[in-house]
């Protein structure tokens, strides 16, 4: 078990400089690399650029991508104030149904969207149905199980105890303590949250397709059936647009950490941390 | 919701009276004032809890009860049946064996790689890029995916040349990208990326003040991960892992695209009976094969758990 | 009478379809006959007043949402094209790359939105099992005495439209040696290159190319498993290519072989492989046809029933055997000498006899043996 989470340091030395770059991280650094580079150099050579194009003069580039946009936005802020409360309260107040959260939240990742899809639309109400934003709202679902993991990551990382107790002393009601206190220690994992939902909404094809709306995935594949070539290049452009919008996102919430000045409160902990245990 | 944070499990106040002296009125009132509290405790997830109730019960249990229906919606053991034998069967297991591999193997891999540049001294541009770049590629699946590899690791592909220049032809070594093996290697496209966000908030728990105050009591590097970084990993790292096993469990377009259904697998066996174009009138089937997909997450979470209070009680 | 009126629905429809002003006809206007008809329980375009008024309705509601139908499919792309030229139709296509159960399910799920589909373009076991589900609107175009009675339902909840021949299309300048039979396959010569569209529990398309390999290797319509054991000789003779084909795949080289529907092979593949010929294999002829069928909530009845007519018009029949596809009233059109002659000839040659179809059960024995043995293709 101790095995597991070991890496491996080769050539460090003990009293060395602590500063010095380990041989082993260049090592896992390039073999991702390769593995994950060349895959899209190949494709990239086999659509050629010309291919991209065609892809983005056909309608509906903008218009796709706008719904999809709007989607993202509104399932993320519905994740987010759905799971983070929530996942906050349960460490601090009901510790003994942490496992039933988690157990709740993994479930949506093995149902299979088709049969999602069904249950929401025997319940929703009609005025829903027809507008997109009901998928918005299944979307909350399909990104519990990664949202969830990526929070309580970052949770079981903060003694988050102390911080509320603190918190509440200098006499912070909740939602201050969570907006001011709680938060700002989490930016690693709401980050890690949003951007997992945003590429989700942006890269869900199936829902959206069974539902018959036009979002980006959708209109990906659409537009695809003019050759192998152009497929190839309009999944290799919703790559890189999604890409493009995380880090768009991620640099907005960088530079707004920064402004904001923080919060951050950090409590120096020494040694054998108590794990945050069950 | 203004509540004042009180140590969990206290319930210390007006009406918790002693067995001896009490009224029966008396413990009327702290009966009543012991349900309101706890309601008052459990409303923060009231929210929640009606969101998953509507959203993901509701349709589970169309799934549980659409298993044990014939098309006539008389009750049946028959697609249960059909369900745990057979080819089925074999897609449950080769299911398992793949999502095993794909979760434990992606995930070290995953750490590895979210530690290798959370440490990295010059970085925000790094992280930034490593962050993002995991974002899309954990959602990127399906037949553009396969084509990736195909064009790169097929009989003919680009990576394949390659190393046939040098005189390592995979092929001629039993390698076929077709294959559970070449599944496993796809696979890792969006396993890894998936680890590194999920694992990345938990390596801030390692306080760097940590490695120095354990360096200057004379850990060395195995110690410090015994010791200090492990126990803090540990459980956010099981609970990761335990994420990839259902993503790879419920994953199908790839697998699908690469190999046309000649290896079973659960998720491509519902996808045939749920939406597909051959096989109609069968769905009752599709749905008993997702009830098995739920039992199959709900003993890794048995798993899981007692995995966790091992680690817990052997790293204390 | 039923033959008169068919004669004279068709006359309409000639005539309807030769002038672009027809539209704007005096005859019958629509304040006369069409504003009352519920059309959406109409059965033939004469029991609900004629073609004008047909067409008159259907322009009324000015909007047709069909579903997966790709535009380089059977050349559905013109064709919807030129039915929103020809009567300002808007026609909103959903899911392009969907299954035949997707078509049931948005029919069940969407039951009173407007995006609801109106008409569908399913597999015959789907069309038999929308039927069953009470979903279809029964309607028999001008022209049904043209469909051949095996090819629909009696009472017009379903009929055939197009279909086509398992056939095998190479690359011509990747492939120098022309397979021309199944047989040929299992050649040497052709190791890591033979592909299908996709698994066959899940394509019809595939299931349709391993029931040609049947027939081809002494099986019949009522035993499939010659076929699942061709292609497990084709595998270990490493010809076979596990990987589900289409245009990329075949573009960049990975297979240059692909069995395949001809009409697909033609329409999805030939724009963008030049050298790509398609053969139908000359030891097995196996054929199947797509059927259409009208939702019973379609949101817009008229434009459906107009669609219907026009796709079972010269033009429609014509527009579809451009695309490679056969269309069921492909007979009629030859001896009424109405046939796309160019279209015509550039069909690969199909085989000489007519086509038997599998049942319902024997379709339903042949998928079952493919669900449970197909993965045995790899072992």
């Amino acid at each position: 078990m101790a095995a597991i989470a070991r890496p491996r340091e080769a050539g460090r030395q003990e009293a060395g400089p602590r500063r010095s770059y380990p041989v082993w991280r260049w090592v896992i650094l390039i073999v991702a690399g390769v593995y994950f580079l060349v895959p899209l150099f190949a494709a990239l050579r086999f659509a050629g650029i010309g291919a991209f194009g065609s892809v983005i003069s056909e309608t509906g580039f903008t218009s796709s991508l706008g719904l999809s946009v709007r989607l993202a936005i509104v399932t993320t802020v519905v994740t987010i104030v759905l799971m983070l409360p929530t996942a906050v309260y349960v460490h601090l107040r009901l510790p003994k149904l942490r496992r039933l959260l988690e157990g709740i939240t993994i479930l949506p990742i093995v149902i299979p969207p088709v049969v999602l899809i069904v249950g929401v639309l025997q319940i929703a109400p009609n005025f829903l149905k027809s507008t997109p934003y009901l998928l918005a709202l299944e979307y909350v679902i399909l990104a519990m199980p990664f949202a969830y993991r990526a929070i309580d990551a970052g949770l079981r990382a903060l003694d988050l105890k102390t911080i509320v107790e603190a918190s509440s002393s200098l006499g912070a009601g909740w939602i201050s303590t969570l907006w001011r206190v709680v938060m700002p220690n989490l930016r690693t994992a709401v980050l890690s949250a949003v951007v997992l939902t945003v590429a989700l909404v942006l890269g869900e094809f199936t829902m959206a397709s069974l539902a018959l709306f036009q979002t980006f995935p959708v209109w990906i594949v659409v537009n695809d059936q003019t050759s192998g070539q152009v497929s190839v290049a309009a999944s290799l452009l919703a790559l890189f647009v999604t890409w493009l919008f995380l880090l768009l996102i991620t640099m907005i919430g960088t530079r707004q950490a920064r402004r904001t000045g923080g919060g951050q409160v950090t409590l120096f902990v020494v040694a054998r941390q108590q794990t945050r245990g069950d | 919701m203004d509540q004042t944070v009180a140590a969990p499990g206290s319930l210390a106040g007006p009406g918790a009276l002693g067995p001896s002296g009490s009224s029966p009125a008396a413990a009327r009132a702290s009966r009543v004032t012991l349900a309101l509290r706890w309601l008052r405790r459990i409303s923060g997830i009231v929210p929640f809890a009606v969101y998953v109730t509507l959203g993901l019960l509701l349709p589970m249990v169309a799934v549980a009860v659409g298993a044990f229906q014939d098309n006539s919606g008389n009750f049946t053991l028959s697609n249960v049946h059909a369900a745990t034998h057979g080819v089925y069967l074999h897609g449950f297991w080769q299911s398992i064996i793949l999502s095993v591999v794909t979760a434990v193997l992606p995930g070290i891999f995953g750490l590895l790689i979210a530690y290798a540049v959370f440490t990295a001294k010059r970085g925000t541009i790094l992280r930034q890029a490593n962050v993002t770049a995991s974002g899309v590629f954990a959602n990127f699946g399906g037949v553009p995916l396969a084509f990736l590899f195909v064009a790169t690791l097929g009989a003919s592909g680009l990576a394949t040349r390659w190393l046939a220049d040098i005189g390592f032809n995979p092929y001629d070594h039993g390698f076929n990208l077709y294959s559970l093996a070449g599944v496993i290697v796809v696979y890792f496209y969006f396993q890894v990326p998936l680890m590194v966000l999920v694992i990345l908030p938990a390596l801030e728990g390692l306080r760097p003040a940590w490695r120095e105050a354990a360096e200057n009591l004379g850990a060395r590097s195995w110690d410090y991960w015994r010791f200090v970084g492990g126990p803090v990993l540990l459980p956010s790292f099981l609970g990761c892992v335990l994420l990839l096993f259902g993503s790879a469990l419920s994953a199908y377009a790839t697998a699908e695209a690469l190999t046309s259904g000649t290896i079973p697998l659960t998720s491509i066996q519902i996808g045939s009976f749920l939406n597909g174009n051959v096989i109609a009138g069968q769905e009752n089937v599709g749905k008993a094969l997702g009830l098995g997909m739920v039992v199959i997450i709900a003993i890794a979470m048995i798993i899981y758990v007692a995995l966790q209070r091992r680690a817990a009680k052997w790293l204390r | 009478m039923a033959a008169a009126a068919a004669v004279a629905g068709s006359l309409l429809l000639t005539v309807g379809c030769s002038s672009s002003s027809s539209s704007t006809g005096a005859t019958g206007s629509s304040t006369a006959s069409g504003t009352n008809t519920n059309w959406a329980t109409v059965t033939s375009v004469a029991a609900g007043g004629g073609m004008n008024a047909l067409v008159a309705a259907a322009k009324k509601e000015g909007q047709l949402n069909v579903i997966t139908l790709p535009s380089n499919w059977a050349n559905y792309g013109t064709i919807m094209k030129d039915f929103t030229a020809k009567y300002g139709i808007k026609i909103t296509d959903a899911n392009p790359d969907g299954s035949s159960q997707d078509e049931l399910n948005a029919v069940n799920q969407l039951k009173g939105q407007s995006r609801a589909p109106d008409v569908l373009d399913v597999g015959t076991a789907f069309a038999v099992k929308g039927d069953q589900e009470g979903i279809l609107a029964p309607y028999k175009v001008a022209t049904w005495a043209s469909i051949p009675a095996d090819a629909k339902a009696a009472d017009g909840t379903w009929f055939a439209d197009y279909g086509g021949y398992v056939a095998i299309g190479y690359n011509s300048a990747k492939v120098t040696t022309p397979p021309t039979s199944f047989a040929d396959l299992l050649k040497p010569i052709y190791k890591n290159e033979v592909a299908i569209n996709g698994n066959p529990t899940q394509a019809s398309a595939a299931f349709s190319a391993v029931f040609a390999s049947a027939l081809a290797n002494g099986g019949s319509l009522n035993n499939i498993a010659p076929g699942i054991a061709y292609f497990k000789k084709l595998h270990s003779e490493g010809n076979f290519v596990p990987v589900a084909a289409s245009a990329a795949t075949m573009e960049s080289g990975q297979t240059p072989i692909i069995v395949w529907w001809d009409y697909l092979l033609a329409s999805e593949i030939g724009p963008s492989v030049k050298g790509l010929k398609i053969v139908i294999p000359s030891d097995a002829s196996y054929a199947a046809y797509y059927d259409q069928a009208i939702s019973k909530y379609a949101p817009d009845p008229a434009a459906a029933r107009l669609w219907e007519e026009y796709l079972y018009s010269t033009t429609g029949q014509n527009l579809w055997l451009q695309g490679e596809a056969r269309p069921i009233e492909l007979s009629t059109l030859v001896a009424n000498g109405t046939v796309d002659e160019t279209a015509y000839k550039a069909l690969p040659p199909a085989p000489a006899g007519s086509v038997t179809f599998p049942s319902q059960s024997q379709q339903a024995a042949a998928e079952n043996v493919v669900a449970q043995q197909w993965s045995s293709v790899i072992g």
